[in-house]
């Protein structure tokens, strides 16, 4: 076990690598000089002190030389300068935004996994009556309409017509803070942003299901005479999980993408917002800094499924 | 079937595994709604300047901001721009760009899954690193970046989503390949010195059609999705060209969302519809591919 978690990590590791060079190169060929990323916009330099600089963060050298320079900066947590606002480091600016993108996402993947784990045993033992149709339907529209789109409609009949949430922010503004008050701002985007994975959830969940439900210990246990919500709960569905667990994890990385959506809908103050922003405003350092803690979290969460899984099922040797 | 039992079966000469396809599909109902939805659109999209008065970008004064009418089908905008005009032009855009897009990804997929299964170990490996590594990004992050890096317009769209597509269609292909590679037709090809290219068109590239059909008319609709999240962001195509994206961007301002929805609500419905439409053809393809289907 310990030596699967180990070659996990190493190779998580790798690709953590890889993707800083994957970044690096891309903003390198971005327009722009990388100096101005490394400049406090708030402190004028003079030519000279610009030039120490410059030789101080190896912009002089070989890019190979550049980005050894640059990941040592980065490990030691300076990403420079936010172009745009002027003076603000860049990794202050991004960890403060990692909460709230995941408490939305968070709590977003939290309903799609109970409402999309329940209705997909529900419509597999009750395979094809009527709400199993129904469901079926939904969901293939759920995975089809896009986070963007949802948002708007979520925004406007809840927000607008029917005025049962707030339309958008984390918290009201001026009011002193509150639990209840985020989670009111919360509830609308996180039931929004859960529709598309609980749809995908139930999919696979009564998939999964269908097929354990015809194995030989299923009928083992029904001719034991164990109550069928017993077979159902205990027998059945905790071995049709076992696949769910990897689509869970998988899709953290797609819930990413959509939390952008609805961030930016609903003006949620996370990570997406930060990086649509930083994008429409070419802030290269910020796009960096974002996008590597993205990539780190991305990767660590699949890890962790990785892990788990095997812990889960034992017939995987992780030998 | 009802035809079958007019027909005497002893003529019957045995159907070919492509026309046994193309049956399948046919018998599809949800394929056939999908078509049914595809064919219209694509033809009012591609000759609506023959028969709709207004042009995308035509400013009617005396139309600002109003509703569906008689004259205006589907209302129009803040400027007194005809929607359903801007909705027509935005559908040939997304068409285009996802069309384009797809092409692309297909030829880099097809000859990295290709280059992945012939090219020996080394090769392979590091190809399919490189198609981890861009599968563990979260695709909209991606895409953001890229974009900020190629800017707006239907060009870097193009490329920005071309770029992002490929790694999914070269895992399919390159599986395909390995288990073909070792074939006895194959075998025989490569014994009488079968070069690369021979191999892979000759035998490669007929072998795989399945796979790239099914991966093109999905790939599509996802692209059309691209394209109108990277505009509704404010990237991908920019004003004053209309896109389903970027008219849904509208409406991230309040006034228009809660006071105008026909503004933003119509090019929503297009894209949903389009899009679900074609993931039925999809559907409906990938099943008829399928030759356990029948066994169903």
């Amino acid at each position: 076990m310990l030596s699967f978690i180990a070659r996990r990590c190493a190779t998580g590791l790798l690709m953590l690598v890889a993707l800083s060079l994957l970044i690096f190169v891309l903003l390198r060929l971005a327009p722009g000089d990388p100096i101005d990323a490394y400049i406090n916009p708030s402190m004028p330099m003079s030519a000279s002190d610009l030039e120490t600089l410059r030789d101080r963060l190896g912009l002089d050298q070989p890019l190979p030389l550049q980005y050894f320079g640059w990941l040592r900066a980065a490990l030691s947590g300076d990403f420079g300068y936010s172009i745009q606002r002027s003076g603000v480091r860049v990794l202050p600016l991004v960890m403060e935004r990692i909460g709230p993108t995941a408490l939305l996402m968070g709590m977003g993947l939290a309903i799609a996994i109970i409402i999309g784990i329940a209705a997909g045993i529900y419509s597999a033992v009750r395979r094809n009556a009527w709400p199993d149709i129904a469901m079926s339907v939904l969901s293939f529209i759920g995975i089809s309409s896009p986070a963007f789109l949802t948002a708007l409609l979520g925004l406007y009949f809840f927000s607008v017509l029917l005025h049962w949430a707030p339309s958008g922010g984390m918290q009201t503004a001026g009011a002193p803070f509150s639990i209840a008050d985020v989670l009111a701002h919360l509830i609308l985007p996180a039931c929004l942003l859960s529709i598309g994975h609980a749809a995908l959830i139930m999919r696979y969940m009564r998939a999964s299901l269908l097929e354990v439900l015809n194995q030989d210990y299923v009928r083992t246990a029904r001719a034991k005479g164990v109550r069928e919500f017993w077979v159902i709960i205990k027998h059945a569905t905790r071995n049709a999980l076992l696949p769910v667990i990897t689509l869970i994890g998988s899709t953290v990385g797609i819930a990413v993408g959509g939390a952008i959506f609805l961030e930016s809908v609903f003006n949620w103050p996370g990570m997406g917002l930060l990086l649509v922003n930083a994008v429409g405003t070419r802030d290269y350092p910020v796009i960096m800094g974002a996008t590597l803690v993205i990539g780190v979290c991305v990767i660590l969460v699949n890890i962790l499924t990785d892990v788990a899984y095997a812990f889960v099922d034992p017939r995987i040797q992780v030998a | 079937m009802t035809g079958a039992a007019i027909e005497p079966p002893a003529i019957q000469r045995t159907k070919g595994p492509l026309r046994r396809a193309l049956d399948r599909f046919i018998e599809n109902r949800a394929a056939r709604a999908g078509l049914f939805i595809v064919i219209p659109v694509v033809i009012a999209v591609v000759t609506y300047h023959w028969w709709w008065p207004y042009a995308p970008n035509a400013i009617d004064l005396k139309a600002m901001n109003k509703g569906p009418s008689a004259t205006h089908w589907l209302g129009s905008d803040g400027v007194g721009r005809d929607v359903f005009a801007r909705l027509l032009q935005g559908g040939r855009i997304s068409l285009v760009v996802a069309v384009c897009s797809v092409a692309i990804s297909i030829v880099i997929g097809f000859l990295v899954g290709a280059i992945a299964s012939f090219g020996g170990r080394v090769v392979d490996a590091t190809a399919m690193r490189f198609v981890d590594l861009a599968m563990t990004l979260p695709p909209v992050i991606f895409l953001l970046v890229l974009a900020s890096i190629a800017g707006t317009g239907i060009a870097p769209t193009i490329l920005v989503i071309s770029l992002l597509s490929w790694p999914v269609l070269s895992r399919m292909v390159r599986a395909r390949l390995l288990e073909l590679r070792e074939r006895d037709f194959v075998v025989a090809a490569r014994g009488m010195g079968a070069g690369l290219p021979h191999l892979l068109f000759r035998h490669g590239l007929p072998n795989c059609i399945d796979i790239l059909v099914v991966y093109a008319t999905l790939q599509i609709a996802n692209a059309i999705l691209l394209e109108a999240g990277l505009s509704f962001l404010g990237l991908g195509i920019a004003p004053p060209e209309a896109s389903w994206g970027n008219m849904l961007n509208l409406a991230r301002s309040t006034v228009v969302l809660e006071q105008y929805p026909w503004q933003w609500m119509f090019p929503g419905a297009a894209l949903v519809l389009t899009v679900l439409a074609i993931n039925f053809i999809g559907d409906g393809l990938r099943d008829a591919f399928d030759p356990r289907s029948d066994l169903n």
